[in-house]
């Protein structure tokens, strides 16, 4: 059974947007199709997000940042681990996916889907740990305990900018939201196909509503009004294109945010470095 | 002053104690800065002449004679030998060289040093409630004053029952110097604390109000018997209190920082904390006092260079 | 005569006259008078600098005249008089910063051992204390700081900066294990006014520990110290082009920030002049740092320990006249105790003593620049014009000559208020209240900026969720002001981006494979 053969019995479907854990149609009613690999036929109508719906998915990240960061370092790694459980039972509806919409072998996409289940569990077995890795007791010169932490930047904007690989992408959402922060996606097809089925996984993983918003859209659209929000913190561009990387430094320049080029290959502690702040704290040694 | 302790006053009024906690890093940093004035030419002549006049000349030793307590009372009134003072008031910049504030013995010693001050403003304390433990049973300590009174002594520097306020009795700590302030009649009244046996900011803090509100004229740090004695710090928390117990009821409490205190230089630092913490209200021997007794040649000594712009030697000076 | 005093009316004044003319009365008059406790001048001797008249541009290991000629005057703020003129460094000397930076990195610094670089950066820092006192009465005279804090704090600090780094140049393997770091190549440092000598360790230290070389501007109105860290730097045979100091203002800035040969930019500043460079680079492969502003929160709990909290405050606002980038600029007090603060802090600041910064007693010395006094001036005013309950004081007139302003603040100020949102950088506080520790927090995240937060309280588990709610770099709780150069140090949001000092220091001057 080919992912053709399954897309020619398959009705279109509307593939929605996922925000603050619901999955709503874009308010400008706009959408487009996303073809199956190859050929002419229509897989799904995807919305295509506004700038409204990017608005909404970022005050939906800022109000879930905070609580995110709040849980328990455990919990977290429970909710991501939660997560490639998740992915584990969608497993079969990604590989489809993949085969049908990139024109992947079953065995190449099983690899891909295998990989993003993989790096799941490995930020879920990191955000526990990064803080021990990256935190130090500072032997200041003085009656003082002093010590650095790292805490979350706050709200993400990721830029999907090249083909999609779902290893890949949930490598990028992973290190993300690993290190306490939420964030907002904005990708195009083939990937954002897969809009509805990720969004599935991210729903039923206990992760709180917001913590992870996705839009599918056009990137040359929305990717100014990602990086001239105001709420948010830090541009994560996952594409070679330097004149737009440039572009979106400028865009940060407003309110300073950390734009992080992802240079990222494989699941490393860098990726979460790069999406945190570093918070030291003195306090007087006495009686 | 979050959370108030409580004593019970004359006619089962509840007197209740501030507590104010002390952060000791914080606190050790804001001495310290004392340290880094430097006080120089005019001033540090002004203030050396203002420390001679605010010492509690002092003498606290078994082995106290009364010989040794006139030759302590005579350098009490005549601080410096006459030849020097001579040579110095021919100097444009000298300035009559006070006495001291106080001549400060044991009750036994209190009879001799009394005719050695005999006409003069010099007052007399002595240390008394059993001091420096102050463990003898409360009728002994009162009359231990009344004794000292009694034989002229108009300060007495009492010792609190460290006892009591280490276990939490804080009524007690509060009765006793009731009851001894009531023993000393006319005479003024200073507190010791004891502050190296408290060991913390918090219970210095504390024991101030204590003693403050109990009817202490001043509090003072130490018997001198205990290290650490006085300390910038020390000082520090108890001018606080001082200003705390004046901010709230409009009375001026003296300080008296003793034990410890050796050489001008640290004289002036003290001076240059309570000019910044409690003002120039407090630059006076009625409000601050030294407890003291090498002291006060370091500080001739110093008043000397000062004028002369030569260099002392120690036998210039007289040992007591 | 010992005797329970009520408050008495009569404030003696005394003038130095008056005290010669008190010392014929009667001895127990005198003695027992409070006396009004002046302190005298007591100036720390300018003997032991010796400013060059003509200060040139340090490049390839050598002083040599800027490529134009021109050369501007720096001032000493405590008098407003021309202290020096210093080389204004064009692009040509930038360029030839540059390339010896380049060719230093290429030919030597990238090929020694780290051992061996070490070497030199522990040199540099034994020679800086052993010329600490030179270095602070420069720094006091060109920058307005009191002798006792460029004596007591930056040059101490800046030694132990370099001290920290040496360190790290044969151990980068310990400092993010399982990685290799790799230098950047040639940094371009450019470093504020308001600890001249201090920044330059800060952005020196780890560049070279690293192993990239330095092209480092001081900023235009404080440059001696860096020009004197030049012949220190000189002295400790480090391979010439290692580091090069030039000297300039905001155009030959531009030039090295732009200069194509670049590897690495950092700035400490404004944030206004860090968002500039940050469009200049942003097209680049250029890394970027930046220490920038910050209207930083300093809150106090009513079960602190009050009277160290007000001493924080003052530490907080009035150290180093305020020019400090993670000033405590904003109390925010618990309305319970928000008199009884007030109080304590009137009283504190009525015994700040403003003036000349070489004499040391000086708790608050010279602002650095006419026109930085004009700045705060306008914001006084302007708050001022708006109705705020305005508040000065201090223990001394300031000096006719110079420039000088007093510490002051303005109370119950709303959390609109031009005073409460943007950075004076002066010795000028505002105040405001809070209720409960959720709106303390949620009021001192409440500004673009998150560098730096105070928070006082003796619960610790208050101090913890504080620390733990408060959006800044550094937290000081139950303190305030604190460096050492094993902290890391920088802000969030508008504050900039890294860290500076400790492990965390040396991030922004590495490639991590």
């Amino acid at each position: 059974m080919s992912g053709i053969n399954q897309a020619s019995s398959h009705i279109a479907k509307t593939t929605k947007l996922f925000i603050k854990g619901e999955f709503p149609r874009t308010e400008s009613g706009r959408s487009f199709p996303v073809k199956v690999h190859g050929g002419e036929q229509v897989f799904a109508h995807i919305c295509q997000a506004s700038r409204k719906d990017l608005r909404n998915a970022v005050e939906a990240a800022k109000a879930a940042q905070p609580g995110w960061a709040g849980r328990t370092a455990y919990n977290r790694a429970q909710i991501l681990y939660r997560m490639a459980e998740m992915a584990e039972g969608k497993r079969h509806e990604l590989v489809e996916g993949l085969k049908t919409l990139m024109g992947l072998s079953e065995d190449k996409a099983d690899q891909e889907v295998q990989q993003g289940i993989d790096s799941l569990v490995y930020y879920a077995g990191f955000a526990d740990k990064y803080s021990q890795v990256m935190a130090s007791v500072n032997p200041v010169a003085g009656p003082f305990h002093n010590f650095t932490t790292p805490d979350a930047v706050g709200v993400v904007g990721l830029l999907y900018d090249r083909d999609f690989s779902l290893a890949h992408f949930f490598s990028t959402i992973a290190a993300v939201v690993c290190a306490g922060n939420s964030v907002v996606v904005v990708f195009d097809q083939p990937g954002a196909a897969l809009l509805s089925e990720m969004g599935e996984i991210f729903k039923t993983s206990d992760l709180p509503a917001g913590v992870i918003n996705l839009l599918s859209g056009h990137l040359d659209e929305l990717y100014s009004f990602l990086g001239e929000h105001m709420e948010v913190h830090s541009i994560l561009y996952t594409g070679n294109d330097s004149q737009r990387l440039g572009e979106l430094k400028e865009m940060a320049i407003e309110n300073m945010k950390r734009v992080v080029p992802w240079t990222f290959d494989n699941c490393d502690l860098e990726p979460i470095v790069s999406f945190t702040e570093s918070k030291t704290v003195w306090h007087p040694v006495g009686i | 002053m979050i959370h108030d302790r409580f004593v019970t006053g004359h006619g089962g009024t509840k007197i209740p104690i501030p507590y104010q906690p002390v952060d000791q890093v914080g606190a050790e940093e804001r001495a310290a800065f004392f340290t880094k004035r430097s006080i120089k030419k005019a001033s540090k002549l002004d203030a050396l002449y203002t420390i001679i006049s605010m010492i509690d000349l002092t003498t606290l030793e078994g082995a106290d004679t009364p010989g040794r307590v006139k030759q302590l009372c005579a350098k009490a009134r005549f601080p410096i030998p006459s030849g020097i003072d001579q040579e110095l008031s021919q100097h444009p910049k000298a300035r009559p060289m006070p006495s001291v504030a106080a001549v400060c013995v044991y009750p036994n010693m209190v009879p001799h040093a009394a005719r050695a001050l005999e006409g003069t403003d010099i007052h007399l304390a002595s240390v008394a409630t059993g001091f420096p433990a102050g463990q003898v049973p409360l009728n002994i300590r009162v009359a231990d004053v009344k004794a000292a009174v009694s034989y002229g002594a108009d300060e007495i520097d009492m010792v609190i029952n460290r006892s009591a306020f280490l276990s939490g009795d804080y009524q007690t700590v509060f009765d006793e110097i009731v009851q001894i302030k009531e023993a000393c009649g006319e005479a003024h009244l200073k507190v010791i604390l004891e502050t190296g046996e408290l060991l913390t900011y918090d219970r210095v803090q504390f024991a101030s109000h204590l003693a403050m509100l109990a009817g202490a004229d001043f509090i003072k740090t130490s018997t001198g018997k205990v290290n650490p004695a006085a300390t910038l710090p020390v000082t520090l928390v108890m001018l606080n209190a001082i200003k705390d117990y004046h901010r709230s009821t409009g009375v001026k409490i003296g300080m008296k920082p003793a034990g410890g205190i050796r050489t001008a230089k640290q004289a002036i630092q003290y001076l240059c904390m309570v000019n910044e913490v409690l003002g120039p209200d407090w630059l006076t021997p009625d409000m601050f006092r030294f407890g003291a007794s090498s002291l006060l040649n370091d500080v001739l000594k110093q008043i000397y260079k000062q004028i002369t712009g030569r260099y002392y030697y120690d036998k210039i000076f007289s040992i007591d | 005569m010992l005797s329970k005093n009520k408050d008495s009316k009569k404030k003696k004044k005394k003038n130095k006259q008056g005290k010669s003319k008190d010392a014929k009365v009667k001895k127990t008059e005198a003695s027992r008078k409070p006396f009004q406790f002046d302190y005298d001048e007591s100036l720390e001797s300018t003997d032991v600098v010796n400013i060059k008249e003509k200060n040139q541009l340090f490049i390839n290991g050598r002083f040599v005249d800027p490529a134009e000629g021109k050369y501007f005057p720096t001032l000493n703020p405590g008098t407003g008089d021309v202290l020096a003129e210093v080389a204004e460094a064009s692009g040509k000397d930038v360029d030839r910063a540059v390339q010896a930076a380049r060719k230093a990195y290429e030919n030597v610094w990238s090929k020694m051992s780290g051992q061996e670089r070490g070497r030199y950066i522990f040199r540099i820092a034994r020679l800086l204390q052993e010329r600490a006192r030179e270095f602070a009465v420069l720094e006091t005279l060109d920058n307005g700081k009191p002798i006792k804090e460029s004596r007591d704090n930056d040059i101490p600090l800046v030694a132990a900066h370099f001290f920290y780094n040496a360190g790290w140049a044969d151990k980068l393997d310990f400092a993010f294990p399982g990685k290799k770091l790799k230098p950047l190549g040639v940094a371009a440092q450019i470093i504020p006014w308001n600890f001249p000598l201090l920044m330059a360790a800060w952005k020196i230290a780890p560049a070279l520990a690293t192993g990239n070389t330095v092209v480092l501007k001081p900023a235009e109105t404080t440059s001696l110290s860096a020009l004197l860290l030049a012949e220190v730097i000189q002295e400790s045979g480090l391979p010439e082009g290692v580091v090069n100091i030039i000297t300039g203002a905001g155009a030959t800035g531009s030039h090295l920030v732009n200069h194509a040969d670049v590897n690495k930019v950092a700035f400490t500043g404004s944030t206004a002049v860090g968002k500039m460079i940050a469009k200049a680079t942003a097209k680049s492969n250029k890394k970027l740092t930046l220490e920038l502003g910050g209207k930083s929160a300093h809150i106090i709990y009513e079960d602190a320990a009050i009277d160290q909290a007000v001493e924080g405050v003052v530490n907080g606002i009035f150290f180093n006249q305020g020019h400090v980038c993670c000033a405590g600029s904003r109390l925010l007090v618990e309305e319970s105790i928000a008199p009884l603060v007030i109080e304590k802090l009137k009283d504190r600041m009525s015994k700040i003593r403003v003036g000349n910064p070489l004499d040391k007693n000086t708790d608050i010395g010279a602002i650095n620049s006419h026109r930085e006094l004009e700045k705060i001036k306008g914001f006084v005013r302007d708050a001022k014009q708006e109705g705020w309950e305005f508040y000065e004081a201090a223990a001394t007139e300031p000096p006719s000559q110079g420039f000088y302003h007093k510490p002051c603040f303005f109370n119950d100020v709303a959390s609109s208020a031009t005073i409460f949102r943007k950075e004076v950088f002066g010795p000028v506080l505002t105040v405001s209240t809070f209720r409960t520790p959720a709106e303390a927090i949620a009021k001192a995240n409440d500004t673009p900026y998150g560098l730096a937060a105070g928070v006082w309280s003796e619960k610790a588990s208050k101090i913890q969720k504080t620390a733990l709610g408060l959006k800044a770099g550094v937290i000081w709780a139950n303190t305030y002001n604190k460096f050492d150069p094993s902290s890391p140090f920088g802000g969030y949001f508008e504050s900039g981006w890294g860290r500076e000092g400790g492990r965390h220091g040396l991030y922004p001057y590495v490639e991590v494979n």
